[in-house]
């Protein structure tokens, strides 16, 4: 039996295969350009094209795990909530991958020139700050880490991932000459996942004036 | 006589809750094989993996140039030439969309004859060719240029020209003229990236005369000996090799010759990030990133942009006196 297949068979829950199959769903962008690579069909300047689609990867599934919660709460997908680490872990893994692959194969580890462009370039600033800031989010993305900052700490914490959010579109934006198309679409979905939360927020607020207890949806939901 | 089978030990009975899992097993299998065929598929078309351009045919492998054929004459380099796949499958040409495989596969549109180019302006003899008799009256020549574009990659092209000067001084420019504006065909029926607002339409492009008539400066129609295919310029296009590859207007309708400097596209596009001149300076950065190196296509490594992208012997003179980092 496939490790996939066990997985599938043994995990409980309402969704088993859930969390297994968008797992193996989040890694497709990397088969495809290894395989790709390999064959040689990158296209004339397969470098930046890598790079280019490790960062749209990372950008896409970041939006996706900011997804999450707003899944829950306007549509009452409560599953949502239970892959949100995983979309969060993957969108930093494949920022790590687009960063790594930007300094050791594009610039050739030359770090002159690295920290030439991230102090004088706005452009590779935000993708650069964006990366950093995600960084905290990765080490802490355990439900130890949830424990020993206590959650109200943990959670203050990981509301860094709406500027890191921000800083990737803008990144995004800044990389095109003048067709800011696709760009502009990743922006209106992260801020309409925002003003979605911003939406929610005044909405509880109101709920818990009106009843003294507010709903115990502050709980951990570290997955 | 047989026996009978016996009946089998109730140790190997599937257990009834088992035998129910059975269907579950298959089901769970089932949804995560399609929400992780769908899933990923989604994903790999957003992030760019499933554009027909990325499963082009494999090229060749490495820098992998041939060496020229003929014995390279004064203007030609000798370095590994690009592939001729990579040469016309990664091409800038946003009349046809602003990636990099658009050209290639949606410029097979534009229909490239009949042709006619007017020659115009501060001229004597003003005058309408068919671009097959331009090119009988001024027969391509073959010329090998390194080709380095604004956004920090390069290329080795054998192009099939003829100088530029040859036809200006066929027209006679009178004392008046200063400049050359130049003008792509404008159909958006054709061009189907007309239709977009990226930029203004047509794109027109411009040098100073003195560039205009410099012996390195052709109208190309060709390269690799195979007629100029549409993607990169098609019937005839400006070839400037020591500017970026943006001067290099495509596919070209007018060639105007004026007192006043002309408005150039991406200089009216982004006029801090693109200059009149774009000579390659890898001392002058574009603001969003470093010209300081490039990539060669079909290479791994940058190697160093060199001033005026090698050809400083040659024309450096034009821009002597001028402040470089200010006229970029």
């Amino acid at each position: 039996m496939s490790l996939a297949a066990r997985a599938v068979a043994t995990r409980g829950g309402p969704r088993p295969w859930l969390k297994p199959a968008v797992f193996v769903a989040a890694l497709a962008p990397l088969a495809s350009i290894l395989l790709q690579a390999s064959r040689g069909a990158l296209g004339a300047n397969p470098i930046s094209e890598a790079l280019n689609r490790l960062g749209l990867t990372a950008l896409v599934l970041l939006l996706a795990s900011l997804a999450c919660t707003p899944a829950r709460e306007v549509l009452g997908w409560v599953w949502a909530i239970g892959l949100r680490r995983m979309l969060g872990l993957f969108a930093y893994f494949y920022a790590c991958l687009h960063f790594a692959t930007y300094a050791a194969v594009d610039q050739g580890l030359r770090w002159k020139a690295i920290v030439a462009d991230v102090t004088k370039r706005p452009f590779i600033l935000s993708g650069f700050a964006a990366f950093l800031l995600l960084t905290p989010l990765a080490a802490t993305s355990t439900a130890n880490a949830v424990r020993r900052l206590g959650f109200p700490r943990w959670k203050r914490l990981h509301r860094l991932v709406y500027a890191a959010g921000a800083l990737a579109a803008f990144h995004f934006w800044l990389r095109v000459k003048k067709d800011v198309r696709e760009p502009a679409i990743y922006a209106t979905v992260l801020a309409a996942l925002l003003l979605a939360r911003a939406v929610v927020r005044a909405r509880d607020r109101r709920r818990s004036g009106q009843r003294p207890a507010p709903r115990p949806k502050a709980a951990p939901t570290v997955d | 006589m047989p026996q009978p089978p016996p009946n089998p030990p109730s140790s190997e009975i599937t257990p009834e809750a088992v035998y129910a899992d059975r269907r579950r097993f298959l089901k769970n299998a089932a949804l995560f094989a399609a929400t992780a065929a769908g899933a990923g598929a989604g994903l790999v078309w957003l992030t760019g993996g499933l554009r027909p351009g990325s499963r082009a045919t494999p090229r060749t492998a490495g820098t992998a140039g041939k060496p020229i054929a003929p014995a390279p004459g004064p203007y030609d380099t000798a370095e590994p030439q690009t592939p001729f796949e990579a040469v016309t499958t990664y091409n800038n040409f946003y009349e046809f969309g602003s990636n990099k495989d658009d050209p290639s596969r949606l410029a097979g549109s534009l229909r490239t004859r009949p042709w006619t180019v007017a020659v115009d302006g501060e001229v004597r003899r003003p005058q309408t060719f068919d671009v097959d008799a331009l090119l009988s009256a001024f027969p391509p020549q073959d010329r090998v240029y390194r080709m380095r574009c604004v956004e920090a990659w390069s290329m080795v092209i054998p192009w099939q020209g003829f100088p530029l000067g040859d036809l200006l001084r066929r027209v006679e420019p009178t004392s008046n003229a200063k400049y050359v504006a130049f003008a792509t065909l404008l159909d958006p029926a054709q061009m189907p990236g007309q239709r977009r607002g990226y930029l203004e339409w047509p794109y027109v492009e411009g040098l100073r005369l003195d560039e205009a008539l410099h012996p390195l400066t052709i109208l190309a129609s060709g390269l690799y000996g195979r007629p100029l295919p549409n993607q990169n310029g098609a019937p005839l296009r400006l070839v400037v090799p020591w500017k970026y590859g943006f001067k290099g207007i495509k596919s070209i309708v007018r060639v105007t010759l004026t007192r006043d400097r002309p408005p150039t596209t991406w200089n009216l596009a982004a006029p801090e990030e693109y200059g009149f001149y774009a000579n390659v300076n890898p001392k002058v950065d574009h603001p969003r990133w470093s010209q300081a190196t490039e990539r060669r296509i079909g290479e791994l490594s940058r190697r160093p942009t060199l001033p005026f992208n090698g050809y400083a012997e040659q024309v450096a003179g034009l821009y002597a006196g001028m402040d470089l980092a200010r006229w970029f």
